[in-house]
């Protein structure tokens, strides 16, 4: 990379930093006005998003959500999806102004997200992202579309049986237009993942089924951007994983430092404090 | 009997009609959770494209099938109908279900194996919840022939609703009820195959044919029940059947399924009861367990009181002239 490349990079890193302190801050928010919202889940995940919609990883259109050359985004790990609710609301999914109703009556935005523009399909039961995922990417196949299908989960998710009738799935049908995330923050609703079931060796598990995996920091939005940036387009045959590692909760130290963090809720003057440390 | 109106396996008329279509159709798919029929290895060969088998693996066909048809592909989603209808609730519920509320698609459930089809299978291969199952979920279309020429008229009808749809098949080759009805159609939802008086049994699938022979001998008492065939449970056309049901004064409902439990005879008895209220109503079908007695179907049938002679008897008993 060129002086200049390298200059223009950084710039770009430190934007989606500032980017993802602003969605970090805002979803605080959000959770302080509907506090039934699953906040440690939606903080593992704010670089994620922050990196596929801020980084020019993918292609939208805010004015027609279901643009046909758009890249599908599924959100399997639906109740997860709050961090993503600012970033829509904000490149013009959705009036911002909803941002402010959530939860309320006659609001379009739910702790779960269901029908609002920018979500792909309505998730919330955990399990059934993959195999959606994986019929929209053979179809796009079939027709000859180059886009691309984008499926988060979280870890504990993988525990449905239904993500491996779909990972098998992917790896025979060589669907290499589908990346999974897996926001691996080690936590389900009970514990670690390692004590309630034993998710590792994770990314050999994927490779045994015929995927091409990565492992890399979740949090570390440069890299997050540049992982999937070259996985997202890749076209080699196999279906990809990007196994994203996180920290359930982060940024509120109260939740990272607690297994039973997926069923907390922050009061609202620790939400105040929090925010007041992402400005 | 002649060929046309003959014995004909309902899968194998319904797959008939996918690969006709299928050649002016790239968008039509056929999806299934590795199971069989011969006609399929003409469309594996034929079509390999169109064709997708996911494996023993139902709720991946659901999921696979609704992400297809959310691009805008119509699909035919194929497995043994017990397993399509319980293994893979969830995924019919959120992805088929739920999603119909929000968005057009065209996913097409085809169950092989209503009812006691697979008889001496036994309970795990019965299929005995589907209509109620299938019931409960709201913006699914549910279709219950007992003929093969219901059938064919389905297939065009499933290609031109854009709308997820529950097929319960036959499993058995059945004889033609509709070969000299050629005006019904699909969105009639029923037929009066017989108009009676006083007593009226509404039957679907498989069980039609036992009604009909149970009018017959009821016939030889001396008595006209009527016969209605109920075909589309949903959306039903309520009001036209309620019209007609008005003009009897009890109705018995026969089912190869559960009653009592939202299945063909909750939907008739609250049709009645909002429309018809002083219309009296008697359900046949199977009760709260499962049926673990073996013997083929009509034997099976004549031990659960629904053959077509406990059906005769029932019509007697309720016109007064029974036991």
């Amino acid at each position: 990379m060129s002086d200049t490349g390298r200059g223009k990079e950084k710039i770009l890193i430190a934007e989606l930093r500032r980017r993802a302190a602003w969605v970090r801050r805002e979803t605080l928010r959000l959770h302080k006005r509907a506090p039934e919202t699953r906040i440690a889940s939606s903080l593992s995940d704010v670089e994620l998003f922050t990196a596929l919609y801020y980084g020019g990883l993918l292609k939208f259109n805010p004015s027609d959500p279901r643009d046909e050359s758009r890249d599908r985004v599924i959100v399997s790990k639906g109740h997860g999806g709050i961090s993503l609710y600012p970033i829509l609301a904000d490149l013009g999914f959705f009036d911002k102004a909803e941002l402010g109703r959530i939860g309320k009556t006659g609001s379009i935005l739910g702790g779960i997200p269901d029908d609002i523009p920018g979500f792909e399909t309505i998730n919330g039961s955990l399990g059934h992202g993959l195999g959606v995922g994986c019929g929209m990417a053979l179809a796009l196949k079939r027709k000859g579309s180059p886009a691309n299908v984008v499926a988060l989960a979280g870890d504990g998710e993988l525990f449905e049986g239904s993500v491996w009738e779909a990972v098998m799935f992917a790896g025979h049908h060589r669907l290499d237009n589908l990346v999974l995330i897996v926001d691996r923050n080690k936590i389900s609703m009970l514990g670690l993942t390692s004590e309630i079931l034993d998710l590792d060796p994770l990314a050999v598990k994927f490779k045994a089924f015929g995927w091409a995996a990565r492992v890399a920091d979740g949090h570390d939005v440069g890299g997050v951007r540049r992982e999937l940036g070259a996985m997202i387009p890749a076209r080699g045959g196999r279906p990809k994983v990007f196994i994203a590692e996180t920290i359930k909760g982060k940024g509120a130290l109260s939740l990272e430092k607690d297994t039973l963090c997926h069923i907390r809720t922050l009061t609202p003057e620790q939400v105040d404090a929090l925010t007041e440390e992402y400005k | 009997m002649n060929s046309a109106a003959g014995k004909k396996a309902m899968r194998d008329v319904f797959i008939g009609k996918v690969l006709k279509a299928m050649s002016s159709r790239p968008d039509l798919y056929f999806l299934t959770a590795d199971f069989g029929a011969p006609l399929l290895d003409e469309m594996r060969k034929n079509f390999p494209c169109q064709f997708v088998n996911v494996g023993i693996a139902e709720q991946n066909l659901i999921n696979v099938s609704a992400g297809m048809a959310f691009e805008g592909l119509t699909v035919h989603a194929y497995a043994i109908s017990s397993f399509l209808a319980t293994r893979a609730f969830e995924q019919v519920k959120i992805n088929l279900s739920l999603h119909s509320q929000v968005r057009d698609f065209n996913v097409n459930l085809v169950g092989v194996g209503a009812g006691l089809s697979y008889d001496i299978s036994g309970p795990t291969h019965h299929c005995l919840e589907d209509i109620s199952i299938v019931n409960s979920l709201p913006g699914i279309t549910l279709f219950s022939p007992s003929d093969w020429i219901l059938v064919e008229k389905f297939h065009d009808y499933a290609l031109s609703h854009n709308s997820p749809k529950y097929l319960r098949l036959e499993g058995k080759p059945v004889p033609a009820l509709y070969d000299k009805r050629p005006e019904v159609r699909i969105e009639d939802c029923f037929c009066e195959l017989k108009k009676g008086e006083d007593v009226c049994i509404v039957s679907t699938g498989f069980m039609t044919h036992l009604a009909l022979e149970a009018v017959r001998l009821a016939g030889e008492k001396g008595l006209r029940p009527g016969l209605i065939d109920l075909f589309l449970l949903k959306p039903l056309d309520g009001r036209g059947l309620a019209k007609v049901l008005s003009a009897y004064r009890k109705v018995i409902t026969v089912e190869e399924g559960f009653v009592g439990k939202g299945g063909m005879d909750s939907i008739v008895s609250n049709l009645l009861n909002e429309h018809c209220p002083g219309v009296r109503t008697k359900a046949l079908g199977f009760g709260d367990k499962y049926v673990f007695e073996r013997g083929d179907r009509a034997y099976l049938h004549k031990l659960y009181g629904i053959d077509a002679s406990s059906i005769a008897a029932l019509v007697a008993r309720m016109s007064g002239r029974g036991r």
